[in-house]
């Protein structure tokens, strides 16, 4: 239960379109995340589906049902928002419990329903606190936690774990990785960072200025991308763009990523002077200026010592190039 | 190297120029109430002198509590301040949550036509507010003073809340609605709290010109049963007698309900409850 089928789906706020038409079909089950660069539409798209925002045209389907014009509560949906959004005036217990006590449920199940929730997200110390007597790390697993006490057919995230510092935002990833293999439900996750959505997708919607732009499994997308804004957008370091003309290939660009870039001292194709290197320990990021193709980055694994400005060539692994045309599209 | 020190200099001359100031402007009602406890022939005599045994003479209070009725007008400036009060914040709020929240035609051109009413003075409109009163039959009740004092206060208060509202975490609201809130449980109990500072500072500034105000009881409600403390303290000032002792005793009088409405909202204004519902 939780299929949702988006057709065509538009909205425009007055002259402005910032949804194009977007087609998409999320099975039951699914972990579908949307990324894109900030103003693509991604949050938008979610609110639509949320109901918080109108649907311009186009129509929305959850389970074969259109709910275009459904209130949110009725859509049988739960989200989690960037900033939390608890309610301050409300103990975490009563916080998760809201919607349930909304719809009329029986005091003993919503006492279940979020004893359950809570176990699932180890809050229960925390029931009898405000929002504010908590850190934000708790703050969004009880909004998590509220999301789930619901059952909802589908779970909408809203760039959740922006709000949090590194170390817990890969915390509360694998928390949500876990949370939808135990669940089962579906999810939608919007997010800015690839990371995020390589790591929890099943499939990752490309969004770009209102239009898909790719769909697909993560390593669909990273090794096989349709065009070069999801090919750069992909993968990080970002992948290399180099100009087909100095390389003498048909191709207008040839996109390389980082780690099939070879470095050496003499022997490779494209001359150039080390500008910088960053050195991580597990891997060692070298980037080279080159005069043809500007700024270029190769990515080594291990540890590696190169002096700035020292003299390098670099090898192109041909095998893993993806060549694209002058307006961005992949040549298969 | 570091601006973020305070140089003892510059904090003690911050400090004189604020003592200043705030001697400058208590000073008037400072004299009011000293002047209040002393015999007629004392004020006129040293008006800066300290009420002492000697000078000291309560005849003022008594004249004020004896003549009229004086509970009864400050009972009456009470209930029309607070009563408009209550409506200007409901209203306002209400017109101010609609105006920030909803995106509808004509959005703009309602917030500039409330917000002219801050710039038009509304006792140009006296006449017409006269007329209307009394085709009404609302002369010389609390009433008509409750409306006029509303519409007053409600051009201020839906220009301040509104800017206020814009700054509450739409995803709060957003998750409202998702759990199945109607829009007046989110206006009532997730945005009025959050925007609690903000209402009392309309608060304070819509309440302390209704009580001094003098030109609507005056108009509107002169009658001894609608009588205001404002409008109840000028029958010591005749044309040719004035009886200082009682002016000043009522005046002193005055001040303090209003004083203690203004700490009532001061609180308000520091407490920080909500602090932690976002982010």
């Amino acid at each position: 239960m939780g299929a949702l089928t988006l057709t065509n789906v538009a909205k425009s706020f007055g002259a402005t379109d910032v949804i194009k038409g977007v087609d998409l079909q999320v099975e039951d089950g699914e972990f579908c995340v949307f990324v894109g660069p900030s103003g693509c539409g991604k949050s938008t798209l979610l609110r639509m589906i949320a109901g918080l925002e109108d649907v311009t045209g186009g129509d929305v389907k959850l389970d074969g049902v259109r709910i275009n014009d459904l209130a949110p509560a009725k859509r049988e949906i739960a989200m989690v928002f960037q900033s939390y959004a608890l309610y301050p005036h409300l103990t975490v217990r009563d916080n998760m419990g809201l919607a349930l006590k909304q719809a009329g449920v029986p005091k003993a199940e919503i006492a279940a329903a979020t004893e359950k929730a809570a176990a699932m997200l180890s809050l229960d110390a925390l029931m009898g606190r405000r929002p504010s007597e908590l850190s934000g790390g708790q703050r969004q697993r009880v909004a998590i936690g509220r999301a789930i006490v619901r059952t909802p057919k589908l779970f909408l995230f809203d760039e959740p774990l922006s709000n949090l510092d590194a170390a817990l935002r890969v915390q509360t990833r694998i928390e949500i990785a876990k949370l939808h293999r135990d669940l089962g439900a579906t999810m939608i996750y919007v997010t800015h960072d690839q990371v995020e959505a390589m790591t929890l997708a099943d499939k990752i919607v490309v969004l770009r200025a209102g239009r898909v732009e790719q769909v697909g499994r993560p390593m669909d997308l990273y090794n096989d991308p349709d065009n070069t804004f999801v090919a750069g957008f992909i993968g990080s370091p970002q992948m290399n763009f180099l100009k087909g003309g100095p390389l003498g290939l048909r191709s207008d660009t040839l996109g390389i990523r980082p780690e099939h870039l070879t470095l050496g001292a003499e022997g490779g194709q494209i001359a150039g002077r080390v500008s910088h290197v960053e050195r991580l320990g597990g891997e060692t990021l070298v980037y080279v200026h080159t005069e043809d193709q500007g700024l270029l980055t190769v990515r080594l694994f291990g540890e590696h010592h190169h002096a700035v400005d020292s003299a390098v060539t670099l090898g192109i692994d041909h095998a893993r190039a993806f060549h694209f045309d002058a307006a961005g599209l992949r040549l298969r | 190297m570091s601006q973020v020190h305070h140089s003892p200099a510059r904090s003690i001359a911050a400090h004189a120029i604020l003592i200043a100031w705030t001697i400058v402007a208590l000073f008037p009602v400072f004299v009011v109430v000293i002047n209040s406890f002393k015999s007629r022939k004392a004020i006129f005599a040293d008006p800066l002198a300290l009420p002492v045994p000697g000078n000291f003479d309560l005849v003022g209070y008594t004249t004020v509590l004896a003549q009229g009725d004086f509970f009864q007008y400050f009972l009456n400036s009470l209930i029309v301040t607070v009563g408009s009060l209550f409506f200007a914040l409901l209203f306002g709020a209400m017109a101010a949550f609609a105006l920030s929240e909803y995106r509808f035609r004509g959005n703009m051109l309602t917030g500039l036509y409330l917000a002219l009413g801050i710039m038009i003075p509304i006792r140009l409109g006296t006449v017409a507010i006269l007329q209307l009163m009394v085709a009404s039959g609302l002369v010389n009740t609390l009433t008509a003073l409750v409306l006029v004092y509303t519409a007053q206060g409600l051009p201020l208060a839906v220009f301040i809340l509104s800017e206020f509202m814009r700054t509450v975490s739409a995803d709060l609201k957003n998750a409202g609605r998702i759990d199945g809130l109607s829009e007046y449980t989110i206006f009532f109990r997730l945005v009025l709290p959050l925007v609690r500072p903000a209402m009392a500072t309309v608060a304070v500034f819509t309440m302390i010109p209704i009580w001094n105000d003098l030109w609507f009881p005056l108009i509107l409600a002169p009658s001894e049963a609608t009588k205001t403390i404002t409008l109840g303290s000028q029958v010591f000032i005749g044309q040719f007698v004035t009886n200082w002792n009682a002016v000043l005793a009522a005046l002193s009088l005055a001040i303090v309900p209003v004083l203690i409405l203004y700490l009532i909202f001061s609180r308000q204004l520091i407490r920080g409850i909500t602090a932690g519902a976002v982010k």
